[in-house]
């Protein structure tokens, strides 16, 4: 055995290195291990051709905790901005595009649909009171139901005072629409199927929903209660891609004293006295700590990197039941100019584009999902980071980086035989907003869910780490009796994205889990 | 309906409760309350008011009293059950407090079902747990093991929300006593379950069927014949989160105390209908049929009487409302009689239909030759889609407009065990088909469109029973048009809306008005769009009229 640490950190994510920094600043010793060469976990650059860099998994920030931000001094250690508040330009076929920016009634959607600009300030402003009453639940460990102590009673007393505080109309309004699906209440709202299509984009991105699915209106408030800079739900991007962003997570940790190991894979985690003792590397090394925290997803946590023979059935039930098969795949471009998408402005298309055309082809691509197919017609996200960030790219020349769906992990060709079809799908859908697009493109990356699942360890290749469903959310996530940081077994904790509140560059899972290690004594 | 007296005046007086008085200007007799509609829920609403004491009549439309839960002969010598066709969710305490046995009612369980797989076999269900356990391990060892767990996991869920059904959803943003307290019962009974079932059923209420039955079960056929019960009546698939919901709500019901049988009403589902309307008349209420409201008359905020369509009117204390909650504030009342905002609320309700019906009439027993001869399971529920798969892509041809090409049957033969709905060897079919849109994406129905989604329906049995087609001596095809033409149901939807979350418990039919009272004084909702929601089962009725006896008495 190597030297002895307080704390192991299984996989260096961002909410490990989160945890660690926040662990450490409480004067722990920490270890953390990556098992790539490179931290950050889904959350980094990579270099897909000499002098381009991409976002090789998520691309856009909008919900690392302001709290983290500043409680971290993650300024401090190298974080800025590139771009603080995106706008969404919906793109529409006939070259008509919506511009949103929050509930603002742009002029664009005034020209889209009078009535629509009309509403859309107090649909979202009516979302937005409904988010922050969740708001506050990111950063604490969701209550236990049964033998609350005072802190659950603390937070459910809390939580009840901020729905009776939306006042009786809001506050059963609230109880209505939590539970609904995201179609409904946009057909209810809006006339639109641009904006229809963009709102419900929204709502189902990174779930297994389309947007007839129940439950699509919560993740959708989910996402609002995100922000950047006071901003509720603003899209952002960090300068020098996300790989930055973690990178200053990471120097906030060492400035801590933490230690971070990279490829250093965890084979096990070592039980002894029936309580965690430590890890083994697959090199064979096994470093003793008092307690191991995991970034790892629920499933490789306890069935892979534990084993189930520590466990109870129910609970090993539980997991093997947790649904976390990923939807999305990532598409990476090198392109020697920008691309023209007639109707919109070079500057503009450094925004956030996004390819919805409405409620229905969005269900529609879905009902694909389900018969382990994708669609003929992807939904995606767009952005073209080098324009605001020119450091990704030799001038003059730029990255796409984009999110396609649905791209579902069981995939009944397997996705070794679909990756360059898929890829000319998503291509081909571009293009029809792009024309030129396709003879800008000097390299291309498609990453499947498959990919995200070999190269970072994501079991499904899920970047949730688990669905954001309303049954594995809040105290059912990532199953009850491990929803509260702390695994059945003592001395194990998990701070990754499969715990609340789950994934998106928000660092609140590793900051919730750092307090709850803290209060434990533990370490 | 030969068995509902025509109304006579004699009868009330028979007994002179409080409830009767003829006065008001010019005579015009003024009732204590008016139902609108003579479905089983406002029949029961109005037993239970005519047995207090009041002076109620019940105007139904039709010129047949049961909306929904009918007995008819449409071909000669055969009685159809041609909306609802079975029973299991009709609460006990309302056939015994009502005495609809001696009514006449009697209900004949039925062993289980068959579901019928493409490679020529089958999986059974039966009441009886033990040979459930063997049916299912024929195909799965592991599934018959699940299947302990299952059982009494759903029957845990089943318990926990059973008292409910006869309950008033407690509304969670009020602050009087009653809610408050109501809320505090609802804690308490969740804090009860213990703490495991407490998560557990979080998380039913919000999953969906595929994986709550993949928690347990590998089997596809398995899967697919619980499955079944998650769609009925919904615009949901097996896999929208939700959907769990819906099978446990189909398995609320009981038979004789069996929970989760279901029986059929001897005689037809008629048969509910018609002993609810003996015991009524029989405690002094008045039935109208050929008396369709036209409009809820408000003076003063207060409901007044109604009006018919052939202008005349009817006074009346109190109106009440067995129309589902569309029809009655969107067509029957003057929209400036209520508040804007509730109105809104009421166009936003989802009431989407998606269920069709066909009813056969067969010169004889059909054969299915998967099923074995001896098997019991022949008598209850037949069907034919042996994997969610298929219901998924039934769901996306409804959601795209289109009724399903390879519909969801639940195909039932009562004259297996009720001889007196069909001639002496010969058989009533009725087949319940999940999805057929309200309205189509190629425009509206039409007679053409109707015959060919019955024609694919038959077509799919056809496949299973080789002597099918020959045997059809009358085919009534039914779409979700047909059941907002004849029955009023809007959209043609079974529960008068949907049964999901958002409309459920203290959300249904409205946040706030969950508690059969609307904007209008004196105007009630007693109809399956209330809580619990639809199915044969009364208990809409039964806690609207506790309600309104509750402002009788002076509360309001």
């Amino acid at each position: 055995m190597t030297g002895r640490k307080d704390v192991i950190v299984v996989g260096g994510g961002h909410n490990g290195l989160v945890c660690a920094a926040y662990l450490a600043r409480a004067g722990r010793r920490v270890l953390v291990l990556e098992r790539n060469p490179q931290i950050g976990g889904a959350a980094v650059n990579k270099e897909i051709a000499p002098g381009f860099t991409v976002p090789a998994c998520a691309h856009i920030l909008h919900h690392l905790h302001p709290r983290v931000i500043s409680e971290l001094n993650l300024a401090g250690h190298g974080l800025s901005l590139a771009a603080k508040n995106l706008a969404t330009i919906a793109l529409g076929r006939d070259g008509r595009h919506l511009v949103l920016r929050g509930g603002e009634a742009t002029p664009s959607l005034k020209d889209l649909s009078p009535a629509d600009a009309a509403a859309l300030p107090g649909f979202h402003a009516r979302m937005s009171r409904f988010a922050e009453v969740l708001r506050p639940l990111l950063t604490e460990a969701p209550p236990r139901l049964h033998g609350m102590n005072r802190g659950d009673q603390w937070t459910l007393a809390k939580l009840a005072w901020r729905l009776r505080r939306l006042g009786r109309v809001e506050f059963r309004e609230f109880l209505r629409v939590a539970a609904m699906n995201a179609a409904d209440i946009l057909e209810e709202s809006f006339e639109s199927d641009l904006l229809k299509g963009a709102l419900a984009f929204d709502a189902v991105l990174g779930t297994s929903f389309g947007p007839r699915s129940p439950g699509s209106v919560f993740t959708l408030l989910y996402r609002l209660a995100g922000q950047v800079e006071g901003r509720s739900a603003a899209l952002a991007l960090p300068r020098g891609g996300m790989g930055a962003a973690v990178e200053a997570i990471a120097a906030a940790a060492r400035a801590q004293g933490a230690e971070i190991r990279t490829e250093a894979r965890v084979a096990r985690i070592l039980v002894e006295d029936d309580r965690a003792a430590g890890v083994e590397l697959e090199s064979g090394e096994r470093i003793a700590a008092g307690t191991v925290v995991s970034n790892a997803d629920p499933k490789a946590t306890f069935l892979s990197l534990l084993g189930a023979e520590h466990l109870d059935t129910g609970f090993v039930r539980r997991i093997t039941n947790l649904r976390m098969n990923g939807m999305a795949a990532k598409l990476h471009l090198v392109l020697d100019g920008l691309p023209s998408v007639p109707g919109l402005s070079a500057a503009e298309l450094g925004e956030r584009l996004v390819i919805a055309p409405g409620i229905d082809q969005l269900e529609r691509a879905f009902n694909h999902t389900k018969y382990g197919e994708y669609s003929e017609s992807p939904a995606m996200e767009v952005t073209i980071p080098s324009i605001v960030d020119p450091s990704l790219a030799p001038e003059g020349r730029h990255v796409l980086s984009a999110v396609v769906i649905y791209a579902p992990y069981h995939l009944k060709q397997g996705w070794e035989a679909a990756r360059d079809t898929f890829a000319e799908l998503a291509i081909d859908t571009l293009a029809a907003y792009a024309p030129d697009l396709p003879e800008r493109i000097v390299a291309r990356e498609l990453v499947t869910p498959a990919d995200l699942e070999r190269d970072y360890g994501m079991t499904g290749g899920h970047w949730h780490h688990g669905d954001l469903a309303l049954d594995q959310m809040l105290m059912l996530r990532p199953v009850p009796g491990a929803s509260q940081y702390a695994a059945p077994l003592p001395g194990l904790y998990l701070c990754g994205a499969g715990s609340h509140p789950g994934g998106g560059i928000m660092g609140a899972a590793g900051f919730n889990a750092a307090r709850r290690i803290l209060g434990d004594g533990a370490a | 309906m030969a068995m509902v007296r025509e109304p006579n005046s004699n009868s009330r007086n028979a007994r002179v409760p409080r409830g009767v008085r003829v006065k008001g200007r010019g005579g015009v007799k003024t009732y204590d309350i008016i139902v609108i509609g003579a479905g089983h829920n406002g029949l029961t609403a109005a037993a239970y008011l005519a047995r207090a004491g009041l002076d109620v009549v019940v105007l139904e439309r039709n010129p047949y009293i049961g909306g929904a839960t009918v007995s008819r002969e449409l071909h000669p010598g055969f009685t159809y059950s041609n909306c609802s066709y079975v029973s299991s969710l009709m609460r006990p305490e309302i056939m015994r407090e009502l005495e609809l046995s001696k009514y006449g009612l009697q209900i004949i369980p039925y062993e289980g079902g068959v579901t019928m797989t493409r490679d020529g076999g089958y999986l059974a269900s039966y009441n009886d747990h033990d040979m459930n356990r063997r049916e299912i391990a024929r195909h799965s060892a592991r599934d018959a093991e699940a299947y302990d767990r299952f059982a009494i996991e759903t029957a845990r869920q089943c318990r926990f929300i059973k008292p409910y059904l006869m309950q008033t959803p407690p509304d969670p943003a009020s602050f009087k006593w009653r809610d408050l307290k109501g809320m505090m019962d609802l804690g308490r009974a969740f804090y009860d379950l213990g703490e495991e079932a407490m998560y557990d059923t979080l998380r039913f209420w919000t999953m969906s069927c595929t994986d709550f039955l993949d928690q347990y079960f590998e089997t596809e056929v398995v899967k697919a014949h619980k499955a079944g019960s998650s769609i009925i009546g919904t615009a949901l698939g097996p896999s929208s989160p939700g959907s769990a919901y819906v099978l446990l709500h189909h398995y609320m019901g009981e038979v004789d105390g069996n929970i989760g049988a279901w029986g059929f009403a001897r005689g037809g589902m008629g048969a509910i209908s018609s002993a609810l309307a003996q015991a009524f008349q029989a405690a002094g209420g008045e039935i109208r049929t050929d008396a369709g409201v036209a409009q809820v008359m408000v003076k003063g905020g207060k409901a007044v009487g109604v009006a018919l369509e052939d202008g005349t009117e009817v006074r009346g204390r109190r109106v009440v409302s067995n129309m589902d909650v569309k029809r009655t504030f969107l067509k029957t009342v003057d929209p400036k009689d209520l508040p804007e905002d509730f109105l809104r609320q009421v166009r936003n309700f989802k009431i989407r239909g998606s269920s069709g019906k066909l009813n056969i009439a067969l010169d004889g027993l059909p054969d299915f030759p998967s099923i074995p001869k001896d098997c019991p399971a022949r008598q209850g529920d037949l069907h034919i889609t042996d994997s969610i798969e298929t219901m998924e892509r039934a769901y996306d041809d409804w959601k795209d407009g289109m009724w399903s090409r390879e519909p969801y049957l639940d195909m039932m033969i009562p004259t297996q065990l009720d001889p007196t709905m069909a001639p002496p060897g010969k058989h009533y079919m009725s087949v319940f088909v999940q999805y057929v849109p309200p309205k189509l994406a190629d425009g509206p129905w039409t007679p053409e469109k109707r015959d060919a989604f019955g024609q694919t329906v038959i077509d799919a049995i056809a496949e299973y029973s080789p002597n099918f087609k020959d045997l059809i001596l009358h085919v009534e095809v039914r779409t979700p048009k047909e059941l907002e033409d004849e029955v009023g149901l809007t959209e043609g939807n079974i529960f008068q809306g949907e049964l999901t979350l958002d409309q459920l418990m203290f959300n249904r039919p409205i946040p706030g008005y969950a508690q059969y009272r609307s904007p209008i004084r004196g105007l009630y909702m007693c109809g399956s769009s209330c809580h619990p929601g639809g199915g044969v089962m009364g208990a809409p009725g039964a806690n609207a009229a506790r309600e309104i006896l509750l402002d009788v008495g002076g509360w309001r």
